[in-house]
């Protein structure tokens, strides 16, 4: 039996407050995540429960208790104020995926200031962009990242505090800090930050068509959202044992890699390390993973090392396969149930919804390829772009539509209120993804709604990868676009007009791609680079994009005179 | 030759992969792809180079995580395309 059970029943009867209700939320007066994750659940008895093992990539292993993260996010949180963090302030956490990253998020939580998670892959260009719109005061990193960050402080008056997880004073520049989580005395006790329900808690960066990423703000009420649907979806039981491996420095490694695992009290696993199916099928039958959830780039990149590498393994611990990031093709499901014995089973959401959205249950039948159905207590629907109405015929494409209210849901991009409010139409939040609802009430995914590029389950915009394009040398003018890819449903490909004076080579193709990768991040480096002479242009000079699009996917380009209008 | 192709790779690998100052070690027995060091976006990068240097194309098929997961692993793909 899963934990959901009838989904048809639960969506008729459904109230967030019966989630409320179960975590106890605002018991005392106390709303904040940080104390969700692990006072309360060592006040409930599990302290000496396991909350993290963390497994580096040379097979070494960390464990911590419940209680040990209660200590542990309390010595950060004391370290933060100690150090003139205050409420409300952001404290960026920059690293890769070690037991610090986790914990520190709950401490800065703890005391009050807004954590924001940073892809720890990002080159100078994209954290600088970051940290300078959320006005970042505080940054907590490793030795491995802290010279991207001494590389662009000059230009960021606002971060005043650098902190290193892993140094000792010695190997640190002057105004940096150390810290030694392990070392440090323990806190045992610290005063959590009374947050309301709607203060500000996490703020996560993400991609649009035009202008810079924005962050997209969550509050601490949010919790309600992640725990039930942690527990719904994810089917998580107190015996589990969960793995997420998606990245905390996206919203997914955040919702479902910390807050919906730890406030459901059950023991997750993390593996530092890169992409290796050997490594993922050792580490899954090693720590008995029972539930498991990832993205369908990983799920393709599995396919593709085919079935007998699973055979090795000793894979039956797995009860429950979940998959987020973009669409899972009806070939990946089909895949997973042969090597597997179990399908996967799509989820749908993204950074500003905070939390599940759309998604397949486990008891009900799942249509391979299809999103599934709208979580309880979310309505959803598609509109039609123009006007924005509902649209009643099913299989017909529209834009998915939410209506506004979910606790997980984004209150604002930060410092940007007009894009925010550009995002509700007719009362409804527009996702920007199209998709169409067949005659049982199943989403059926079909694609972005603007030039966003999802490239293995994270969103790029064309506009940063454009801007970077131009600090090059050569490159007099560029389009960046998503083509199409069987691991990563898209890459990004690049058009480039080079200036005088510059020919189009195979060196100067790898010196662009290897500049966009250390600028931005290797996501957002173009796979492919097409020169031009020069790119096709709407007559008040925009590029257009989506001619370059079309012609990349082989559809129809239709006429083209409004979009040289545009 | 060998000698020769180890030591372009792995030259290669740290001054693109590695922040300069970097205290990581690599030679040519270094997971690379496996312990994070070159993701997996970042080894379309790697693929072009050794397509460049040596004019060859790798297939896709070829161009697994395995096949560039140490600079060994590399120079035993680069034979089957009789660079050595």
């Amino acid at each position: 039996m899963s934990n959901i059970g009838s989904y048809e029943e639960k969506y008729k009867t459904f109230d967030w407050e019966i989630s409320a209700e179960e975590l106890e939320y605002g018991k005392n007066g106390m709303y904040n995540i940080g104390y969700y994750c692990s006072d309360r659940i060592c006040d409930k008895g599990f302290g000496k429960k396991i909350a993290l093992i963390w497994q580096g990539f040379k097979g070494e292993t960390k464990t911590f208790t419940y209680d040990d993260i209660r200590i542990y996010s309390n010595v950060f949180a004391k370290f933060l104020k100690d150090n003139g963090l205050q409420d409300g302030d952001r404290v960026c956490i920059f690293m890769d995926r070690i037991p610090e990253l986790y914990i520190s998020f709950l401490g800065i939580l703890k005391m009050g200031s807004i954590a924001q998670p940073l892809f720890s892959a990002f080159g100078d260009e994209a954290l600088f962009t970051r940290l300078d719109d959320a006005k970042t005061k505080a940054i907590l990193t490793t030795k491995k990242h802290v010279r991207k960050i001494r590389r662009i402080r000059e230009k960021l008056p606002e971060l005043t505090k650098v902190i290193v997880v892993d140094a000792d004073d010695k190997s640190l520049k002057d105004d940096e800090i150390a810290i030694s989580m392990e070392n440090a005395p323990r806190v045992e006790h610290f005063d959590v930050f009374k947050a309301g329900k709607e203060t500000p808690s996490v703020l996560h960066y993400t991609s649009g068509t035009t202008g810079k990423p924005k962050g997209a703000m969550h509050v601490h009420a949010s919790i309600i959202s992640q725990y039930i649907t942690a527990k719904w979806v994810l089917d998580i039981m107190p015996d589990d044992i969960y793995w997420c491996t998606a990245d905390p420095g996206w919203v997914t490694g955040t919702s479902y890699g910390i807050i919906g695992p730890w406030a459901n009290g059950v023991t997750q696993v993390v593996l530092d390390s890169g992409f290796s199916s050997e490594n993922w099928y050792q580490f899954i039958e090693k720590h008995k993973v029972t539930v498991w959830y990832t993205a369908p780039t990983a799920i393709r990149l599995l396919m593709k090392d085919g079935t007998d590498v699973v055979k090795k393994h000793n894979l039956s611990c797995l009860r429950h396969l979940i998959s987020v990031g973009e669409p899972l093709n009806a070939e990946a499901v089909l895949w997973s149930e042969q090597a597997f014995g179990k399908p996967f089973y799509d989820s749908y959401w993204q950074t500003e919804t905070g939390s599940i959205v759309i998604t397949n249950y486990p008891e009900m039948k799942v249509k391979p390829g299809s999103m599934g159905k709208a979580f309880p207590g979310i309505k959803a629907t598609i509109v039609d772009p123009k006007n924005f109405e509902p649209i009643t015929k099913p299989g017909t494409v529209g834009l998915i539509a939410l209506k506004p209210g979910w606790p997980a849901m984004f209150r604002t991009y930060w410092a940007n209120k007009e894009l925010y409010d550009g995002k509700f139409k007719n009362g409804w939040y527009i996702c920007g993804d199209r998709s169409s609802i067949d005659n049982d009430g199943y989403f059926w995914f079909v694609g972005r709604d603007d030039d966003v590029i999802n490239t293995g389950g994270h969103l790029v915009g064309p506009f940063e990868i454009e801007s970077a394009l131009l600090e090059h040398e050569a490159v007099a003018e560029s389009a960046a676009i998503g083509k199409p890819d069987p691991v990563n449903m898209e890459v990004v490909k690049a058009f480039i007009a080079l200036k005088p004076g510059y020919e189009p080579s195979a060196d100067l193709e790898l010196s662009i791609m290897n500049f966009i990768r250390k600028k931005l991040s290797p996501l957002a480096m173009p796979q492919e680079i097409e020169f031009v002479k020069s790119l096709p242009k709407t007559r008040s000079g925009k590029i257009m994009r989506r001619l370059l699009h079309a012609k990349e996917w082989g559809e129809e380009i239709g006429d083209t005179s409004t979009l040289e209008d545009d | 030759m060998c000698e020769d192709l180890k030591k372009l790779i792995i030259e290669y690998v740290k001054k693109e992969y590695l922040e300069e100052e970097d205290e990581q070690e690599v030679d040519e027995n270094t997971p690379l792809i496996s312990s994070g060091i070159v993701d997996s976006f970042s080894m379309v990068s790697l693929k072009m180079f050794l397509e460049k240097k040596f004019e060859i194309k790798i297939p896709d098929e070829k161009a697994t995580t395995e096949a560039f997961d140490s600079v060994n692993n590399m120079i035993n793909l680069l034979k089957e395309f009789n660079v050595s």
